[in-house]
């Protein structure tokens, strides 16, 4: 598709750690590796979706799904084990090449922890000033830090403060600034309110979605919040240990949630009124724990918590296939029409 | 709420000594809990909701001092109590359970060791001393009760070869390891992926209507606040703002400030995200006068700036503490 500002193609990142005492006896009991002192945690094991020219795309998935491994792979922060991304078609990552100055210009990112992420010895103005020194023309870095500081709304006299002085809420804002220093295209947001209080966190939004009207920037909005997603994002992308198991339009998603992931992860979210508790699928309560991404199951990942898990789903790992209800409604599961499913143990 | 209840905390204020004064932390809390009763206690970050519990079970920081205030746990006085009278409260009294499991359990030990140490304390402390065996076969049964697998080879596990789940699990089994009255579950899912935190949640709250144990929960999610407990205490700025029926409190809001919170939480049925609540919590070193809430109010008058608004009558068992709630009231 021509109008996609990021195109990610079949990812893989996997990361080769050392293994754990523990983890060593247990694989030596079951039989396999068993003189392996390394092991592999794919991470992020074939992602493939896109980013659409101005809008918000939510990677939604909870801790060890690999969403924020995609976010700094997408950076340019790891190199990518397999695949391909690409920045209005051109490739991210070109063997032996540093990523050319343009495309890092052009995607930046929001981190989650303001208070690790802005060094605590540099004034809001250094922090401002460095992004701007390695991309901006131009000679005057007091005003444009000064510009920089009108944007997002905070007193130019903070130039002037220190992280430390500053409450979470803002030192988020210096974040979002640092990120806009380079005039990107694409803007990652990796959970950037989740350490912030609700009062705080809807200010923040607030402001990052006035930004994106204003500079017409693409988000690719990292977070296990779905409620956040309901009211922010055009589309949806759920993520679980490290594959993406369904894709929708954000209306149709929460109209009709077809993965049993999805359903699980809606029917667990707290909510607030009698509305929204009826939008739960109360059919799938959850049950178990996401299982290490150095041990996936067999097949599919997620049958082992699924409640609907069938006797193919250990077997095949299932495909991303159109589900029908609506357009660019995406799932990956089993429980619906597989393509070329009638051909299984046939002649191919 | 028939006869008197569990726990009853009048005017409770705490300082903070810091550089250059005191930091009026509590401003006079008031708070019942009955028997049997689940009570929220929900506020943002730094709004005194952790200080308060610290104060009722006394483990508050040597730089904080309880100014004035009474707190009666059973019709007893938890302030004037003594070493041992507050080491059998702690037990068989109330128990807590933190945001993060992991910090609250010590790393060097055993699951088993943790737990039985937690059961042999509070056994001796009650004056009915269990042997090791017995405090083991306790230990096993509460691991078993939280729906831990495998409890006996759990027993000889240590914290890092827990999943956070898990450990969050251990700890509500220590906690109701001892029968307590009371419950105070400080953030219990928070650090939690969403589904294990509704499966904690769900665990908690079968456990506890099982004993008919009390429950404090404080929380700043107020989802969790909706789905666990019978009744609830907003916090603002060191004081509670307003308390109703959770159903009544959810349907009709009264303070200004549970309003604005209201509003700012993302709702699943979609409808944009609101503005937020202007400006900050205030400093505690100089507190505003009058209504701490004042300055960021849409509904702001002027004998907001001079008085501290008491608790208003709104409905049964609904009060406000705002000026707005004064009219209408007064016949």
């Amino acid at each position: 598709m021509n109008d996609e500002i990021l195109t990610v193609v079949d990812l893989k990142k996997h990361f080769v750690v050392r293994a754990s005492r523990g983890a060593r006896a247990a694989r030596r009991d079951r039989g396999d590796g068993a003189n392996g002192t390394h092991v592999t945690v794919k991470a992020v094991d074939g992602v493939s979706f896109g980013v659409r020219e101005g809008e918000t795309l939510g990677l939604v998935g909870e801790s060890g799904s690999g969403k924020s491994t995609v976010a700094y792979t997408t950076v340019g922060m790891y190199r990518p084990t397999s695949g391909a991304i690409f920045f209005r078609g051109r490739p991210l990552f070109e063997a032996g090449r540093r990523r050319p100055l343009d495309l890092r210009k052009a995607i930046q990112i929001v981190f989650q922890d303001p208070g690790s992420s802005l060094n605590p010895r540099h004034t809001v103005g250094d922090i401002l000033t460095m992004p701007l020194r390695v991309h901006q023309r131009g000679k005057n870095r007091v005003e444009q830090v000064l510009r920089l500081l009108d944007l997002v709304d905070l007193p130019a006299e903070y130039m002037y403060k220190y992280p430390n002085t500053l409450s979470g809420g803002e030192k988020q804002i210096v974040g979002i600034a640092r990120a806009l220093a380079s005039d990107p295209a694409l803007v990652i947001l990796d959970e950037p309110t989740s350490a912030l209080d609700v009062s705080v966190q809807a200010k923040t939004i607030t402001l990052l979605l006035r930004l994106q009207k204003e500079l017409g920037l693409s988000y690719l909005f990292i977070t296990h919040d779905l409620s956040l997603m309901r009211n922010t994002a055009s589309r949806v992308a759920i993520m679980y240990l490290g594959r993406i198991c369904e894709v929708a339009d954000t209306v149709d998603f929460f109209a009709h949630p077809l993965h049993p992931y999805t359903q699980m992860l809606l029917s667990s979210i707290p909510v607030i009124s009698e509305a929204e508790a009826s939008l739960k699928p109360g059919k799938v309560v959850s049950a178990g724990e996401i299982p290490s991404p150095v041990d996936v199951p067999s097949g599919c990942s997620f049958r082992t918590r699924c409640p609907f898990a069938m006797e193919v789903c250990a077997r095949m790992d299932p495909v991303m296939a159109d589900a029908g209800s609506a357009p660019g409604h995406q799932v990956r599961c089993h429980l619906f029409p597989q393509p070329g499913r009638r051909t299984e143990g046939g002649a191919s | 709420m028939a006869g008197e209840p569990l726990l009853h905390v009048t005017d409770l204020r705490v300082e903070f000594a810091v550089f250059g004064g005191a930091l009026k932390v509590l401003d006079g809390i008031h708070l019942d809990v009955g028997r049997g009763e689940k009570v929220g206690l929900v506020g943002e970050t730094g709004c005194g909701k952790t200080t308060t519990m610290k104060a009722i079970l006394r483990v508050l920081p040597s730089s904080a001092r309880i100014s004035s205030g009474e707190i009666l746990f059973q019709g007893r006085p938890v302030l004037g109590m003594n070493a041992r009278e507050l080491s059998r409260l702690r037990g068989r009294g109330i128990s807590m359970i933190f945001q993060d499991p992991t910090a609250a359990l010590n790393p060097v030990f055993t699951v088993g060791e943790q737990l039985q140490a937690v059961i042999r304390h509070a056994s001796a402390a009650a004056g009915t001393p269990l042997s090791a065996r017995a405090a083991r076969e306790a230990a096993v049964s509460s691991l078993r009760e939280v729906a831990l697998a495998d409890p006996e080879r759990l027993l000889g596990s240590y914290p890092v070869q827990l999943s956070g789940g898990m450990r969050q699990r251990v700890c509500i089994g220590m906690a109701l390891a001892t029968g307590p009255a009371l419950l105070v579950a400080d953030e219990p899912g928070t650090s939690l992926d969403v589904t294990i935190q509704d499966q904690i949640l769900r665990l908690l709250q079968a456990l506890v209507s099982e004993r008919g144990a009390s429950v404090i929960l404080i929380t700043h999610t107020l989802g969790v606040v909706r789905q666990m407990t019978d009744r609830v205490y907003v916090m603002y700025a060191g004081s509670i703002v307003e308390t109703a029926r959770t159903p009544e409190l959810f349907a009709r809001p009264a303070h200004p400030y549970t309003q604005g919170l209201l509003q700012t939480v993302p709702r699943l049925t979609g409808g944009g995200i609101a503005t937020g609540i202007p400006g900050r919590i205030p400093d505690y070193l100089d507190p505003p006068d009058g209504c701490r809430f004042h300055p960021r109010c849409p509904h702001a008058m002027d004998v907001c700036r001079q008085r501290k608004p008491p608790a208003f009558r709104i409905g049964d068992g609904h009060l406000a503490a705002c000026f707005l709630y004064q009219a209408g009231h007064g016949s």
